[in-house]
């Protein structure tokens, strides 16, 4: 009786202590590889507007996009399953929504550098969860794709 | 060929419109994929996996839609955008369009 007790209380703390500690680790580095990389990238314009400034002066261009899809980790959404209890932000949700996003946008400035572009105009954001929704398991997962067009001057 | 996700191109005119292309692909997952996805649930992190099925599904739309574009006759695609629906279990569907133009 007593076994099964701390098999059961096992059973739930591991995967929680993995998500909080390994989980927590990943998304620091991952946070500071997107600030590294932000800042790299402050030279670029970019923008939602349609039209940009001068748009007399472009040479050419052309459509540039970027997308990830970043997994929750077991913690999260343990403490997300808390807070739908009692209502309220959910912090842990934010940060991940907004790791996918700043990815996505990287990856969508890195593209337009490669084509030699100094600025993104009209960029959209799209999210979605086909995969999560479609699949068995849920898996809970946040999807982000930014795309843009790229100016070359 | 021009692709852009603005509604014109700058520094071109746009002489004609030559009618909405389209490109759509629908791609499954594997299960292996699903497996490594349940195991970063754990510890959170990209889907790497995931990530690239999207981005080569896309790459993909867009390839379909160009070349309707081109079968138009059309040396630019104007207004480009991307919807996803979820068709059946596993399979996502990914869908480009936009407007096939002739710019000067």
């Amino acid at each position: 009786m007593s076994e099964e007790l701390i098999i059961t209380v096992i059973g739930i703390l591991l995967p929680l202590a993995l998500g909080f500690g390994i989980g927590r680790w990943r998304e620091r580095s991952h946070l500071a590889s997107l600030a590294r990389r932000e800042a790299d990238n402050t030279d670029m314009i970019v923008t939602n507007l349609k039209i940009g400034p001068d748009p007399q002066s472009v040479r050419g261009a052309t459509f540039v996009s970027g997308g990830a899809v970043i997994a929750t980790d077991y913690f999260k959404t343990f403490a997300a399953a808390l807070r739908r209890i009692i209502g309220g932000e959910m912090r842990s949700y934010e940060t991940l929504m907004n790791r996918a996003r700043r990815e996505a946008t990287l990856r969508m400035l890195e593209e337009a550098r490669q084509v030699g572009a100094t600025e993104i105009w009209n960029i959209r954001f799209d999210t979605s969860n086909i995969l999560s929704a479609t699949s068995k398991n849920k898996a809970a997962s946040v999807e982000v794709f930014a795309s843009g067009t790229a100016i070359i001057r | 060929m021009i692709v852009v996700n603005t509604e014109t191109i700058p520094g071109h005119n746009i002489l004609e419109v030559r009618g909405l292309v389209q490109g759509n692909t629908i791609r499954a997952k594997h299960v292996g994929r699903d497996i490594a996805a349940s195991l970063k649930n754990l510890v959170g992190g990209e889907l790497k996996g995931y990530t690239e099925l999207l981005t080569e599904a896309r790459r993909q739309a867009i390839e379909r839609m160009l070349s309707q574009a081109d079968q138009l006759g059309a040396n630019a695609v104007v207004n480009v955008r991307f919807t996803t629906s979820a068709v059946t279990q596993g399979a996502a569907e990914l869908y480009a369009y936009g407007t096939a133009v002739v710019i000067d």
